[in-house]
């Protein structure tokens, strides 16, 4: 994530910040990030929603070799979530020995510091998974 | 559509190739390449690479290698879909010749991942998984297969040491590649007791960091024949894709860019996988070929893993999968893999696979190249 400026960074906070996704008014599927269009839909309309932040574990690791930006913090455990309205996204399962992380587990996000850019100066915040 | 050929193959050593640079590896792959065809010239080319950008810092790829292969003027494209680079230069090449555009089309990979450290070159694989939703809260690419891996093993109670098998099975075909990275034989206790990378993922069972390049030379049938070498025919081809990431699947376990591509190679091959005699897949992690195996049909969802525990893709088995050595013995310095795959197929289908590695009575053979996990993936049919 080395020198990214600014814009790509702020672009992305209501996804990071608040998990704003967005739901087909027609289909009801629901999108986290937001999307433009559905599969097969050019014209879809959408409302925006904000996800509740709960959800489960449906699968997991724990990273013990990790990228660059993350190698001060391995272990630590990873997950695919699915939220209460359906989302599936991918988080870091924090607040917990990574041994514990099990397939059906709850889970509610949080707002946490993730990594921080020494060469740009930046600290990048987003979701967290924490144990209910 | 006119029928086309491997008419030339060439690769470099797969390693940590410290001497040979980026745009030395693919020249020696293609110099290879052309001369095992007796060609002269080429009419263009196509270059499998995942990331020159973030390796070696070096992009227009295409402009490099035409000039250090002494072939420019002619058209040269870099062609990128991850570690299913290589994979998507064939069809490119492919479908130029068979469209009666070009005679003579060279189909390359190469990677260069040794001259970053292992923190960037984990980051620059991650680059081939969502960047912004997957790599940005730390998934690397073993973890991305260790989520797949921990999902096959709650649904289908696959094991560690059914993943294992893989490695091992895999080692043991590779300990005949002379161009292998990693030739050792290992055994399932040694794959178990090894470091973990990413639970349940042991660095045994994961493919290395490598340095490689392989090249092979399309033309007409009819050209072949003129040219006196064998021609090896390409019966169909066909590429897919999927969500970019994982999550976005509805079933984590299943590939379904795999199957859509196996689905529409067969298709235009006129065959069904039982027509297939032996093959290589894209077993960049141990959980991928068993999900790969899956989703092309070879075996029902689940089936694989004690499948290849019962040593029924082994060489003598009745379906050999990855008789090269695979990603895990062999190497995969990404963008040449699907390149090298082919490779394997063209000597399998020749009888000129060294060592003990020759496979008796192959006539058909078939090579499934992923990018991501599973977000693009390529298979090509090949027929002696």
């Amino acid at each position: 994530m080395a020198q990214t400026l600014t814009a790509r960074v702020w672009r992305e906070q209501p996804q990071r910040y608040r998990m704003i996704a967005n739901r087909c008014t027609r289909s009801g599927d629901i999108y986290f990030p937001p999307r433009l269009v559905t599969p097969g839909n050019l014209n879809a309309e959408f409302e925006e929603i904000q996800l509740s932040g709960k959800g489960k574990v449906l699968t997991y690791t724990v990273i013990r070799v990790a990228p660059t930006p993350y190698s001060d913090l391995a272990p630590y455990a990873l997950a695919v979530i699915e939220t209460v309205e359906g989302a599936r996204l991918t988080a870091q399962v924090s607040d917990i020995p990574v041994e514990q992380v099990k397939i059906g587990m709850e889970v509610e996000f949080e707002f946490r510091r993730l990594f921080e850019d020494n060469e740009a100066s930046v600290i990048y915040y987003g979701y967290k998974a924490v144990p209910v | 559509m006119r029928d086309v050929a491997v008419i030339g193959i060439g690769m470099t050593k797969f390693g940590e190739l410290w001497e040979a640079s980026y745009r030395n590896l693919f020249v020696e792959a293609a110099r290879a390449a052309m001369l095992d065809a007796g060609v002269d010239r080429l009419d263009s080319m196509y270059i499998g690479c995942m990331s020159g950008g973030l390796f070696v810092g070096q992009e227009h790829t295409g402009s490099l290698m035409a000039d250090y292969l002494g072939v420019a003027p002619i058209p040269a494209t870099r062609v990128e879909s991850a570690c299913a680079s290589g994979g998507a230069a064939i069809r490119s090449a492919y479908l130029e010749v068979a469209s009666g555009m070009s005679e003579i089309v060279l189909a390359g990979g190469v990677e260069k991942m040794t001259d970053v450290d292992g923190g960037m070159a984990t980051y620059a694989l991650a680059t081939a998984a969502d960047a912004e939703y997957e790599g940005f809260h730390g998934a690397t690419f073993p973890g991305l297969y260790a989520m797949i891996a921990h999902a096959h093993m709650a649904k289908y109670g696959t094991t560690s040491e059914m993943l294992a098998s893989v490695a091992v099975k895999n080692h043991d075909n590779g300990s005949l590649n002379p161009y292998a990275q990693f030739p050792a034989k290992i055994t399932i206790d040694a794959v178990l007791n090894s470091t973990m990378v990413a639970d349940p993922l042991h660095i045994l069972d994961c493919s290395p960091v490598t340095d490689g390049a392989a090249a092979v030379i399309l033309a007409p049938v009819e050209l072949a024949k003129q040219l006196g070498v064998p021609a090896i025919v390409i019966r169909g081809i066909g590429m897919a894709t999927d969500t970019i990431a994982l999550h976005g699947r509805k079933e984590i376990t299943h590939l379904n860019a795999v199957e859509v591509a196996t689905q529409k190679a067969l298709a235009m091959a006129n065959l069904t996988i039982g027509d297939i005699d032996f093959c290589e897949v894209h077993d960049c992690f141990t959980i991928a070929e068993l999900c790969v195996l899956e989703a092309m049909g070879v075996y029902a969802p689940g089936k694989a893993g004690p499948a290849t525990l019962a040593g029924e893709t082994r060489r003598d088995g009745k379906f050999p999968v990855n008789s090269s050595g695979g990603l895990k013995s062999k190497g995969h310095p990404v963008g040449a893999t699907g390149v090298a795959q082919v490779i394997e197929l063209v000597k399998q289908l020749r009888g000129t696979a060294e060592n003990d590695r020759q496979l008796k009575n192959v006539k058909r053979g078939l090579a499934q190249n992923m990018g991501g996990t599973g977000g693009s993936s390529v298979v090509t049919i090949l027929e002696a």
